[in-house]
């Protein structure tokens, strides 16, 4: 990892940090969390605009901070585009992206500019003043700034939150295309969990400026660590339930939840009688047909009735309510024309199958009321 | 009409504003952006001549400039001869005066600087002096503009400070505003005239220039 970023940060004030983030050169990281979950702060520490009272910062095999060592900004190469892009008001396109180009020798700095302004697609707006471009086209100026000084690492502070959507697609795509030329670490700063599934390699949970997770977004959706993860990340389908016995020949774990037994992979690292959280995706909640049984009918039945279903084009989204449990519902997704040819409405009795390959187990973390999202 | 005095005046406001302004920069500068609790006092210090009476700063500086001050003393064992009454006084009581007419303009303009597009050039790589040339600087180049030509306007205005310094010394002290009342004391009607219509028309065309480059920025 040592041309890639490391940074671990640790303070109490202003903003509470217990945060560890890696980006390996070329891969895209997403830094994602709630609103004030100190994601910015994490960047600006990493660019040297925020002091951490303790951690390490290295970037492309030298060290920025440790405590002892503290760069200023100027020092640590880094391209950082701001959420408001704080581009120079008074200089041109040309001009705020040469201006950061300073560690060229004079003559180049603006050739290095239009080579720039060419790869974010701004050929012919160099001239333009930052209030004479559309926010898109702003957000574009401020990445090729960022890369003038050809930064060992990208961050980028939420930098499609102020455009529109079809602009957003288009500077998202352009963004994936640009991690092909450009060989660095990129940090991606968002609250938006499809983006950060579409664009990233990796993705750290950050909440309360401590990170809970790091992993691939695939592989964090499917396994949260925890209920307060599984809870950032918007999974529905959140439950709570106590072990009742492990059965290692049969790779099974049994538990209750709430009166029903429920079988799911083996987790030994439970105890008997703990209490733990678990999710199952829609996709692993499989309806029961009425004419012939279906795959895996004997796993997991639960009786319910239909709260709604909603028909989201190809899918129909159901939510069911568990029998004798009104408080509990499950989430599933299954094909439109299943609904239609089960004649499926709200108020319909249904069983379906919870796959014990789909549930997955974690420790407790406070679920307050059992119902999705 | 009394050309020496309104030589004079430009001569004061010439020199006020080239020693002012830099130091005006970096006290706005100071104010509008490091944090500290003791700002509302030196803004207040900064804004005092705006409402002390011209009379009770003159007295002061009158006070201050004799000879038996540090300031007197060390003025006098310097140059030989005393800062009262005298042209470089007038210069000095002249900056003090103009304290809140060059700080407050540029302190708003410095304050209406995002900090995040200073942040900007940090992390762009540029050193704080850079950052200062080529971003701070023409960004608050209408504030500074605005501070020098009030500067400008109120030192060929300002009278009470002026006469308490001792001013009437005919090519010394002797100002343009200090002229008019002379000249209306004398009973000399046409001269006084054509000086306050002079005046007059400063200060129009200088508080025209503060608004229309105030109004072009409000506008960018």
């Amino acid at each position: 990892m040592s041309e890639g970023l490391y940074a671990r940060l640790e303070q109490r004030t202003p903003i509470p940090l217990a945060a560890e983030l890696r980006c390996a050169a070329g891969e895209l990281a997403a830094l994602v969390g709630p609103s004030g979950s100190g994601k910015s702060t994490v960047l600006r520490c990493i660019a040297g605009l925020n002091r951490p009272r303790a951690g390490e910062v290295r970037c492309g095999g030298s060290l920025w901070f440790d405590g002892a060592v503290d760069l200023p900004p100027q020092q640590r190469r880094c391209g950082l585009v701001f959420q408001s892009y704080a581009l120079f008001p008074h200089l041109s396109a040309l001009g705020n992206v040469a201006l950061a180009a300073g560690h060229l020798p004079r003559g180049e700095r603006e050739r290095r500019g239009r080579e720039l302004l060419e790869l974010v697609n701004l050929s012919g707006l160099e001239a333009r003043q930052p209030a004479q471009l559309s926010g898109g086209q702003q957000q574009r100026v401020a990445l090729a700034r960022a890369l003038a000084r050809d930064p060992q690492v990208l961050l980028l502070d939420e930098p499609f939150a102020a455009v529109d959507r079809v602009t957003r697609r288009k500077l998202q795509r352009e963004l994936a295309l640009l991690r092909e030329r450009v060989r660095i670490p990129i940090v991606l700063v968002t609250h938006d969990l499809d983006e950060a599934r579409m664009l990233a390699d990796s993705m750290t949970i950050l909440h309360h400026g401590h990170t809970l997770q790091h992993g691939a977004p695939a592989e964090i959706m499917a396994r949260p660590a925890s209920a307060e993860v599984a809870r950032l990340l918007d999974l529905g389908n959140l439950y709570e339930a106590v072990v009742l016995d492990h059965r290692a020949e049969s790779n099974r774990t049994l538990m209750d939840w709430g009166g029903i037994a429920l079988e799911a992979v083996h987790a030994p690292a439970f105890g008997i009688g703990e209490r733990l959280s678990w999710v199952i995706a829609p996709e692993y909640v499989i309806l029961h047909r009425r004419d012939r049984p279906s795959r895996g009918e004997r796993e997991n039945p639960v009786a319910g009735v239909v709260r709604d279903c909603v028909i989201l084009g190809e899918t129909t989204s159901v939510v069911i309510e568990v029998d004798g449990r009104s408080e509990t519902t499950l989430a599933m997704n299954i094909p439109t024309h299943h609904a239609r040819r089960n004649r499926l409405g709200p108020g319909e009795a249904v069983t379906v199958s919870l796959l014990a390959e789909g549930i997955h187990v974690m420790r407790a973390g406070g679920v307050a009321r059992e119902r999705t999202g | 009409m009394d050309w020496t005095a309104l030589r004079l005046s430009l001569e004061l406001a010439g020199w006020t504003v080239l020693v002012l302004l830099p130091l005006g920069i970096l006290i706005a500068r100071e104010l509008a952006w490091r944090p500290m609790r003791a700002r509302p006092w030196l803004e207040a210090l900064v804004a005092l001549p705006l409402v002390l009476p011209p009379t009770v700063l003159g007295y002061y500086l009158l006070s201050a400039f004799g000879g038996a001050t540090w300031l007197g003393s060390a003025y006098e064992a310097l140059f030989d001869r005393s800062l009262a009454f005298s042209f470089q006084g007038l210069v000095f009581a002249s900056m003090i005066f103009n304290l809140p007419f060059a700080v407050q303009p540029m302190q708003r303009a410095f304050e209406s600087i995002p900090r995040e597009v200073r942040e900007a050039a940090w992390v762009s790589g540029l050193s704080p002096r850079r950052t200062f040339w080529r971003i701070e600087l023409p960004l608050a180049w209408p504030g500074i503009v605005s501070s020098a030509v009030l500067t400008v306007a109120h030192t060929v205005g300002e009278f009470g400070v002026v006469l308490m310094m001792g001013g009437n010394i005919p090519g010394e002290t002797r100002t343009i505003s200090i002229a008019i009342y002379d000249r209306v004391q004398a009973f000399d009607d046409r001269a006084a005239a054509a000086m306050s219509a002079l005046l007059l028309a400063f200060s129009l065309v200088a508080i025209a220039i503060v608004y229309v480059i105030t109004g072009r920025r409000a506008r960018a």
